[in-house]
């Protein structure tokens, strides 16, 4: 029994090996060049798979390698926890002189490691850490979600957009606000009813929480998640919808208008290319609009017609620099004037947000 | 009017939990505790989309689903029917070698849609006569055809359990395989047939998920549905009729939470996350207390059998 058992074993290992093998193929091996490749280590917080943010990134990382010929190396669902700051030293012990950590989670680590590594530069993405070999990079995706609440405002009939949010952090809560700002802006009767999954991946619980605010009728569905199962669910509907992160007219042909996108590889191209040439200083990066940072997915033709005029506008102020999403005069919940005409929240004050402007209908947990 | 719609989407909510807990109950009724629920879902539900995107049809992808959540189980009853290897480790491993390979089977078809007609398939029908009930009409029989297949699936298995030879004889075998094998019950083929049809049975409730839920492949898709499932076995105390009500409960408890964002009402999501656990925790606090021997687990569950030992 025991022999069968050891043989099987190995049978199974052999076969695992081959599978592993051929898993490795498609991805870019790095072949023996007379000349090594400069490297860039990416640590990624979940699957590539997930057809959101992380997928988002990759692109980014794609991106990279093309423009500039550099070898980027990734690790998918990395934890942020210790854990992470072993895969960024292995990472560094193959070679890589920059490493992208992209979620808030790994700051700390991060933080740690780069001390101990004077010689490699760390960036990480959505945090606050700065020295002389790291740097944190993020942006204002709070304009693009202004322009899609213009789109959603635009084409609910009922004046009642959902919309599907993950956990009530300040960058949430952000964005929240920023879309209804632009619902608001083009129709001041519209309300945004917020609905919590305390999640960023559970694709059944996500349309799950669609569907409860499509039962409570709302005609336009908006999130911030990483999955698409809000989009699926409004198709199913026969509503429209808004996505996030990623084009998601696939998953939702019918319904999906537009999203909020971010360009991952515009950021990791040009610093990769100040290290490689020796010019980067540590900075908190804060990308915008106007540096093709943040975008605005093409509309589609399920969007309504006269909205594209509409975004063409506020796009082209805020390309101009003349546009400030959270400009005063901004009304809260109760109606009172939060921030006076002439005035406008400040970035610092913009990353600690945690009230909602009037028109949305949700709460923020204490 | 909210009830009813809350009601409804609670039964769908439901149905993968369902699949999974009969599947769990066949497996547990032979004496095997297969903790690989969660690994035989991802299987079912990527295999069953893949089948579905390629084929386009609907019994294909079910049918497949059903033999990819089989072979998951055809691993885990090897090992321990017939290396008789520890149940729980065996289960544990299913689970993560089910996640990996559902991720890797998946890789290219992130972000894929199912056709139209597919998911035409799957649409809402309304059973004649019994779908004009006031109320209960529109919850239970104006649903799609994976839940209706979820209510015949207990029926049946109720059915066999307590009411055949065969359902019997499985019961024996999981309370006292020797009592079993000396009044000449195959033990070994009983086992393998149904922790074979138990995780056929898990593969569909994957692929509810990914066919008829949220026809969109993306990874980790069940996200931990497997694991409520393993706790509603011990909800339903084994007892498929009691599972068809655990299932829609748990599946309410799970969406509940955005119902009552909208009423005013604040009670954290994570408060009806939690439950499920904390109800079966009770549950067997009670039968415990209870000592009822219709509500405790087959005895022989996690021992592996030798004959030689009689």
């Amino acid at each position: 029994m025991k022999r069968i058992f050891t043989v099987l074993l190995i049978i199974l290992l052999s076969l695992t090996l081959v599978v592993g093998c051929a898993q490795k193929a498609p991805t870019p091996a790095p072949t023996e060049q007379p000349k090594e490749k400069f490297k860039v280590g990416f640590i990624y917080v979940g699957p590539i798979g997930d057809a959101g943010w992380t997928y988002a990134h990759e692109q980014g990382r794609k991106m990279l390698e093309k423009e500039l010929g550099v070898e980027a190396i990734y690790k998918e669902s990395v934890p942020e926890s210790q854990e992470c700051e072993k895969v960024i030293k292995d990472m560094i012990d193959q070679g890589a002189k920059v490493i992208f950590a992209t979620s808030y989670g790994f700051q700390d680590y991060v933080a740690k490691v780069a001390k101990e590594y004077p010689n490699v530069k760390f960036l990480h993405c959505s945090g606050s850490i700065l020295g002389a070999n790291y740097a944190n990079y993020f942006g204002s995706i709070e304009e693009p979600r202004y322009l899609s609440g213009i789109v959603a405002g635009l084409k609910t009939k009922k004046n009642s957009i959902g919309y599907v949010a993950a956990y009530d952090l300040t960058e949430v809560i952000r964005g929240i606000n920023a879309f209804t700002l632009g619902v608001r802006s083009v129709n001041p009767k519209a309300v945004v009813k917020v609905k919590w999954t305390n999640t960023w991946f559970d694709p059944a619980k996500e349309k799950a929480a669609a569907v409860a605010l499509l039962d409570e009728g709302v005609d336009v569905i908006a999130q911030h998640q990483d999955t698409s199962g809000p989009q699926v669910a409004a198709e199913e509907r026969g509503v429209w919808s808004v996505g996030y992160n990623t084009d998601m007219s696939k998953m939702a042909p019918k319904a999906y208008m537009t999203a909020p996108l971010w360009n991952w590889g515009m950021y990791y191209v040009k610093t990769v290319k100040e290290i490689q040439a020796g010019t980067w200083k540590p900075e908190a990066y804060w990308g915008t609009m106007k540096d093709g940072f943040v975008d605005l997915a093409p509309l589609t033709a399920v969007a309504p017609p006269e909205a594209k005029a509409a975004v063409d506008k506020v796009k082209a102020d805020m390309m101009a620099g003349k546009f400030n999403v959270f400009a005063g005069p901004i009304k809260d919940q109760s109606g009172k004037v939060v921030v006076p005409a002439g005035s406008s929240v400040s970035l610092p004050d913009q990353l600690s947000m945690k009230w909602f402007v009037q028109g949305v209908e949700g709460k923020i947990g204490k | 009017m909210m009830t009813v719609a809350f009601l409804k989407a609670a039964i769908i909510a439901g149905t993968p939990l369902l699949f999974a807990t009969l599947g769990e109950i066949l497996t547990e009724k032979a004496g095997n505790l297969n903790l690989g629920v969660e690994g035989m879902m991802l299987m079912g539900a990527v295999i069953g989309f893949q089948m579905g995107y390629s084929t386009n049809s609907p019994i294909l992808a079910m049918v497949f689903a059903a033999l990819a959540g089989a072979i998951g189980a055809l691993i885990f009853a090897f090992l321990t029917v017939s290396l008789r290897a520890n149940q729980v480790v065996s289960g544990l491993a299913l689970t993560i070698f089910g996640t990996g390979f559902a991720s890797f089977a998946g890789q290219s078809l992130v972000g894929l849609k199912m056709t139209d007609a597919f998911n035409a398939s799957f649409k809402t029908i309304k059973i004649p006569g019994l779908g004009d009930i006031p109320f209960l009409g529109e919850i239970f029989f104006n649903q799609d055809i994976f839940v209706y297949l979820g209510y015949i699936t207990a029926i049946i298995l109720g059915i066999y359990l307590y009411k055949t030879s065969k359902g019997l004889n499985l019961r024996a075998v999981g309370e006292n395989p020797a009592a079993a094998d000396a009044a000449s019950v195959r033990i070994t083929r009983y086992k393998y047939i149904h922790i074979l049809l138990g995780g056929a049975l898990c593969g569909l409730g994957g692929a509810y998920l990914s066919l008829v839920y949220v026809p969109v492949w993306q990874e980790n898709i069940t996200a931990g549905r497997g694991w409520i499932a393993v706790a509603l076995v011990i909800f339903s105390a084994w007892n498929p009729y009691k599972a068809l009500f655990g299932a829609y409960l748990f599946g309410g408890l799970d969406i509940i939470g955005f119902r009552l964002q909208g009423t005013g009402i604040v009670i954290s999501q994570y408060v009806f996350d939690m439950m499920p656990y904390l109800v079966t925790i009770v549950i067997l606090v009670i039968v415990s207390m209870k000592k009822d021997i219709r509500n405790a687990p087959p005895k022989a569950l996690g021992e592996p059998y030798f004959r030689e030992e009689r």
